[in-house]
Order: structure tokens, then sequence, then C-alpha cells
């Protein structure tokens, strides 16, 4: 990857955006700006699928072209959100979800937040804080004589260096 | 022969670097002086031969070298200066010897400013960057050698990507790698302190200034690179959860981390263990990001598979030290010993929630970039992770950091008391509750958490600026004595000051402009108008030009508001010469209320023109924020007691002073 250093990601997705045509265009819109708004709001949570980390809304490959269109279309029918969104997935699979649907394959992707939080929480207070220890808390911001003791002994090694 | 010299330079600095790796190590290990001395020797000229090694690249790309493959691959003679030297770190191998280069300055750093460390400190750290040096020097030499010849050399060469030629680009990589790298001396110094089983907090204080110094790099870094994808990929998204972008996103915010837990360790001598696993794994992020990156695991599993060989190298690179130092810990840890204790509401505890949270937020960006790999690996099946995702788990962690950071510098050491700090922020919750009121009347149209973020953000630059006012007693000290108080703060005072107000102001920008941007998408003929965010654009028509090394058409929208000529947009659509590329320049209109962009499209068959115009209100103070937050590491760098260098004498002055 010769271009390495400088987000191939964002490269790979400018020379895509550097096509003549750009992303949503004016005569793709649908006229009524209901249904307009939750088509845009549909094709934000959908891949493009020919590029690297783009939904439809913002790309401008001819696929994801096709799939703001299918979009509308089925809105137009009269569909709902969910049925337009599994019309699509069953079409193209959970790959073209950018937010991955919860089920045992990714039940570890929705749960990791969670869980980082509490073992982390727990680690981490439990290692550090000694709260609930017998070790006294001091209540003043005076220096106790152990720390007094090993202030002097850092300084005392700072200035032998 | 400037470019064999070059070359020959590079080999030359992975010996010196394998001298580096040995013997200052060894004669910690037997107490030789004149052996650890060798080190400081060792790390000068490293750096003196690897410098050299690049002058010699650089020199080729300026002189347009195309004897060279890699300036034939890269460059053209027809570029401006400028991107001539660019176009050096702007490929895979030259930006490979940048990085060297960097992690040589840093070492050399050591052996410069380091001469009050303890000497078998100092030599081990020396040691440990040097290995570093080796692995990444061997890599460089064996795989990517930006110095192989090109025969017979071609008249021209093939140019640099045209969106890469641009100003905040050329510096996003260095600003970058000076993070990446600089995060290597915090893992240096881990290292050397597991391997002489001792840290206190003279450690931390060492750490702080290289992991401050780091920080700001990669905080101006990722900034520089959010600000070009804004302007340049013609929608003024400025984030895109790219797995590109987190890969840089991870060391960020385990670095944030480890600067705060650095903080503890410092003035506390508490969650020592902590802070040097921290410091180990922030590293580690950097060198993944460096191997997501480069290896093109990102694009596909397989694609890893294609071309494994730079691939495998960077992985064992990245195994090797994340593995060695987290044996190495896993062996060691119990030896550091661990310090004070604090209560449950203190500065300490305050500082753990922050290390929390900031940890969970960066676990969180590592699964959702990793998880589709390791899933795709594991069961073949392909899934995507997306904004959607990160601004689910993402967000929710990032609220209660921020609602919980103005308390942070209000509470004390050991015992803190939560109703008096409330009390102090007083203000700062005024300023808050009316920005949510405002919020709610103005802005109707908008998410409805979208006034929480824009108060939660205020909230932070008002906290911030009233830990400042309470430190100097502003309001309840006569004002003589609240000027003498703020003269003798110290620079790091205002450093934290200047980097949390950074904080809010970016949080600020960040929801003004995800809620409650403005767009048209539409077909314009010349002659017609449009209006949007109360500015009103007439379209005139095209207009052509000629850059250095490129053509443009550019449409001319005259702006106006209420009646009065605002200013000219004139978004174009290049096409470069060498490659032959088209790209498309927005028009932007920066203002402090926000940005007017817009983006020509193509000729519609009526003889109209697509126009998308975007308004983007406050989203400069995204990176007005980081640039804030840049600044105030510098000062916060400046201070002497921060200072390694500081002389001894000055150094016991600044110990012997209380803790704040």
């Amino acid at each position: 990857m010769s271009a390495g250093a400088v987000r191939p990601g964002l490269i790979v997705l400018t020379l895509a955006l550097a096509t003549p045509a750009l992303a949503l265009e004016p005569g793709e819109r649908m006229a009524d700006t209901a249904l307009e708004t939750r088509a845009r709001a549909l094709s934000s949570e959908l891949r493009c699928l020919v590029c690297q980390n783009q939904s439809i809304d913002d790309s401008n490959a001819p696929l994801a072209k096709d799939l703001r269109l299918l979009v509308r279309e089925r809105l137009a029918a009269g569909e709902s959100d969910s049925a337009v969104m599994s019309y699509i997935v069953a079409r193209y699979g959970d790959f073209v979800l950018l937010k991955p649907p919860f089920n045992s394959h990714t039940l570890l992707l929705w749960a990791a937040p969670m869980l980082c939080l509490l073992g982390l929480g727990y680690a981490l207070l439990r290692s550090s804080g000694r709260f609930g220890s017998s070790a006294p808390v001091p209540t003043s911001d005076a220096l106790d004589p152990d720390e007094e003791r090993r202030l002097k002994a850092l300084l005392a090694r700072g200035s032998d260096a | 022969m400037i470019v064999e010299f070059g070359h020959f330079a590079l080999i030359l600095a992975l010996v010196v670097a394998v001298f580096q790796m040995v013997v200052p190590a060894y004669g910690a290990r037997v107490g030789d002086v004149r052996l650890m001395a060798a080190g400081d020797t060792a790390a000068l000229l490293q750096v003196g031969l690897v410098a050299i090694s690049f002058a010699a690249l650089t020199h080729a790309y300026i002189v347009s070298d195309f004897s060279v493959l890699n300036v034939a691959q890269n460059s053209h003679s027809t570029k401006p200066l400028l991107y001539r030297i660019s176009g050096v770190w702007g490929n895979h191998e030259g930006s490979m010897l940048l990085w060297v280069l960097i992690l040589a300055v840093f070492g050399a750093a050591v052996a410069v400013f380091g001469r009050n460390l303890p000497m078998s400190l100092k030599a081990n750290v020396l040691a440990v960057q040097a290995s570093i040096a080796v692995a990444f020097c061997a890599f460089i030499v064996l795989t990517s050698n930006p110095f192989v010849r090109l025969v017979p050399a071609p008249a021209d060469g093939r140019g640099l990507n045209p969106i890469l030629q641009d100003p905040a680009l050329a510096f996003h990589p260095p600003f970058l790698y000076m993070g990446y790298v600089g995060f290597s001396m915090a893992f240096s110094f881990a290292i050397a302190a597991l391997l002489e089983g001792r840290t206190n907090a003279a450690w931390a204080r060492w750490v702080r200034p290289w992991t401050l110094a780091a920080w700001m790099c990669l905080t101006i870094g990722i900034a520089m690179g959010s600000w070009w994808a804004y302007y340049e990929l013609g929608w003024g998204g400025w984030w895109f959860w790219d797995p590109v972008e987190n890969a840089s996103f991870m060391p960020w915010l385990a670095g944030t981390a480890l600067l705060h837990s650095a903080l503890v360790m410092e003035k506390r001598d508490s969650l020592k263990v902590w802070t040097v696993l921290l410091a180990i794994l922030t590293f580690s992020l950097s060198l993944m990001g460096t191997f997501l990156v480069r290896s093109g695991v990102l694009s596909s599993v397989h694609a890893f598979a294609v071309d494994p060989e730079r691939g495998v190298f960077v992985l064992a690179i990245m195994v090797f030290f994340t593995g060695g130092g987290l044996a190495l810990f896993a062996l060691r840890a119990r030896d550091l010993r661990q310090g004070g204790a604090f209560g449950v509401v203190s500065r300490e505890s305050g500082l753990v929630l922050n290390n929390i949270l900031l940890t969970t937020a960066c676990a969180v960006v590592f699964i959702g970039t990793l998880y589709p790999l390791a899933l795709e690996a594991v069961t073949g099946e392909k899934i995507s992770v997306g904004a959607p995702y990160f601004n689910m788990t993402f967000l929710p962690l990032m609220a209660p950091l921020l609602l919980a950071l103005p308390f942070g510098p209000f509470l004390a050491w050991k015992r803190g008391d939560l109703v008096a700090s409330a009390q102090l922020l007083k203000v700062s919750g005024l300023i808050a509750g009316a920005v949510l009121l405002i919020a709610f009347a103005y802005g109707q149209k908008g998410v409805w958490l979208a006034p929480f973020g824009l108060a939660i953000g205020a909230w932070v630059m008002a906290g911030a600026v009233a830990e400042l006012a309470h430190k100097i007693k502003l309001g309840t000290a006569t004002r003589e004595e609240s000027a003498r108080r703020l003269r003798n703060q110290p620079r790091s005072v205002f450093g934290t000051t200047l980097a949390h107000f950074g904080v809010g102001l970016m949080t600020i920008g960040v929801i003004a402009t995800s809620a409650y941007r403005d767009e048209q998408i539409l077909v314009m003929k010349p002659g017609q108008t449009t209006e949007i965010a109360g500015y009103t654009l007439a379209f005139k028509g095209l207009v052509a030009g000629r850059g250095s090394n490129y053509v443009e058409q550019s449409g001319q929208f005259d702006v106006t508001q209420a009646g009065s000529a605002v200013t000219t947009l004139l978004p174009s659509k290049r096409l470069y010469d060498s490659p032959p590329q088209p790209t498309t320049e927005a028009g932007i209109h920066a203002s402090w209320r926000g940005d007017l962009y817009s983006v020509l499209g193509d000729a519609q068959p009526d003889g109209g023109f697509s126009v998308r115009l975007y308004f983007h209100p406050l989203v400069r103070f995204i990176w007005l924020g980081a640039l804030i937050m840049f600044i105030g590491g510098a000062v916060s760098l400046s201070d002497r007691r921060l200072r390694v260098g500081a002389p001894a004498g000055s150094r016991r002055r600044a110990a012997a002073v209380p803790a704040e």
C-alpha cells in the first residue's frame, strides 16, 4: 500500500469522490419531505458496499446510487423503515448495515463496552483506591512521617544523579 | 551518489542501534558507568546517521532524481517545492524513514536532556528505545528501502496524488508520527522501570513531559487530518470513524488517560501499576495503528495475505513489543509498591474515573475497529461496524466524562469535598443552564439531545475558567492580590485550564455542526439565486483557471447577507496534470457563526449545474478546540517544574513546593 502514510481509507474514499458524480444528487430526492427525511436517515445507516466505510448517503459510487433509489422506491410504496431495511438486508446481507444487528455473532461487540466499563472500574477501584480497606485515609494535606521520609529520599537521589 | 550515501547511513544507523540496544543495558546490569555512558554517544550518533539518510532522500525529491524508484513513483518535476518535500513522507517507504528519524530524535533527547536521570535508568531507557529503532530500521532496510535505484530513469515521475497536495496534509503525518513515536518514550521508561523493579513519583515526573509532548503532537496531527478531510472531501464531514482514523484515535485516548494517571503517580505515588501498564498499552496501540495502516489488513483480511512481507514484519514488531512489554509487566508489576490511599471523593478518584472512562472509550474504538476483522477470520461472516455503532457506544462514555471534568481540579488530593466543589462551580452551572435554555429556544429543528451537548460543552469551558478564577481568588481577594496570584501560578495551571477549555470548545463545535447542519442540494442555472442560513447566493456562471499543475473550472457564487455583499465563493473542479486526476475543491466562507460550504457538481442536461450548499454552524470550534488543547500542552511543557533538563537546584526547589 504505497499511500499508507496518509490515510488510505480516506484516499480510497476521495478517489471515489473524484469521479464526476457527487453523493446524493438533486434529481434523486423525493418530493415528499417527510419521506425524504426518512430516506436520508436510512441511507446514513446503510453501507456503500463497494466503498471503504462510507454510507450510501455520502458515497457517489453507482451502486450506492442504486441503493439510494431503492430505499426511496420502497418508501414511496408505503413501506415502513424496518420493512425497507429488512428488504435490503435480505438482498445484501448484514454487511450492508453500518450498525451491526444484535445476534449471537455480535453479542461480544455489543456487550463489550459495558463489560469493559465494569471490569476496568472494578479492577482500578479495587487495586488503587483501597476503598473500604483498613488503610486509613489521611484527612489533612500535610505529609505524614512516611511521606516526609520518602520525599527526603527522593530528593537525595535526585541530587546525586 | 548522495542516494547511496543515504542508504549507507541508514545501514550504519541500524548497526549503531544494535550497539545502543546491547551495550548500555549490559552496563546497567553490571554497573559499568562507561558502558552506560556509551548509550548517550550512540543515541547522538544514531540521530546524526538517520538525519543524513533522511536528508539524502529529501535531496533526491527536491532535485527530482527520478533514477530513484521511490521518487519516480511518488514525485513529479512540476510539483511545487512544498509538495516535493512533503512527498518524501507521502509514501510508505519515506514515511517509515521519517518514523525512524523522529524515533532517533526522541532517543537523542533522552541523552541530551536526561542528564538528571539516574544512570542505570537512562541506560535502560536508551536501550529499549534503540530496540525499537533496530526493529524499524531493519524493517526499512529489508522490506521498504526508499533508496532503490531505477534503471533506466524515466523522464518524469508519476506524481503525488493531487488530493494529498495540500498544506494541512503536508504536516499531518509528521505531527502524527511525533505523537505515535513520542509515546515510545513512555514505553521505554515503563520497560526500564520494570527491568529495574522500581518506579516512583520522580519516574512519573520524567515520563509526563514526554507523554505530554507526544500527546500534543498527536492532538494537532489528528486535528489537521480532520480539517483536511473537512474541506477536501467535498461534503464537510470531519470525522468518519474510519479504521485509519481510529488507528490514530486509540493511542490518543490511551495517551490522554496516561497523562492523567501519571499525574496521580507524580503527586501521590499512587496508581503505579496502572500507569506503567497504560504506558505500555499506549505505545502498543501506536504500533497497532502502524500495523493496521501498513499491512492492508483493513481493506480485507485477505489483502493481508496477498502481500504478506511487510504486513507480517510489522505484525512481528507489534507482537514482540506488545507481548514482550506485557509479559515483563506480568512478571514484574508485583514489585511496584502501591502508594498513598485516598478517599472515595478525592482528586485521585476523579482521575481514576477519567481513566476508567477514557480507557473504556479506547476499548470501544478498538473493538469496533477490529471486530469485523476477527469475525471474518473466525467465521467468514462479514459485518460492518460504522459510525452508528461508535456514536451509540462512544458518546455515552464521553457525557459522564465531560460532566465530571470540571469537578476534578476542584477536589483536593486524598480527600475532597464534593459539595464545596459544586458550590465553586455554581456560576459554571448557571452558564450551562442558560446555554441549555437558549439552545432549546432557538434550535428546535435539531435532535433533542443536542442542547444538552451544547450545555455540557459550555459547562466544561466555564468550569475550566472557574478553576483558574478560584486559584487566583478572583472576586474574593483584592484585584491586586488576584493579579499577583495570576502571575505566580505555575504554567502547568494555565496548561490545564487551556486544555480543558479546548475540550469544551470542541464539544460545542462537534454538537452544533452535527445537529444543526443545514443543507441544500439543487440544480442551479447561471443567473439563479438561492438562500441558505441567512445568506443569499447568486450563481453567476463558470470561470476557467489554471494553477501551477492543474486546470480548473470554478462556479462563481456571489454571496450577500441582508443585501450587503459578503464574499464570492468559487467551488471548483480541478484536473491535475500528473497524475491526470479530477478533484473537487469546495468553496468555503468561514465565520464565527459557522462555515458556508459550497460544492460544484455536474452539468445537467438542461444547462444547469448540480450544486450542494451546506451551512456548518460553529464548525471551526472543533479545530480551534484542538489547537487550544495543543497550546495548553505547550504552555504546560514550558513549566520549569516539568522540564527534565532543569538544573538540580531548581528541581529541588520545585519539589519542595507542596503539590498544587
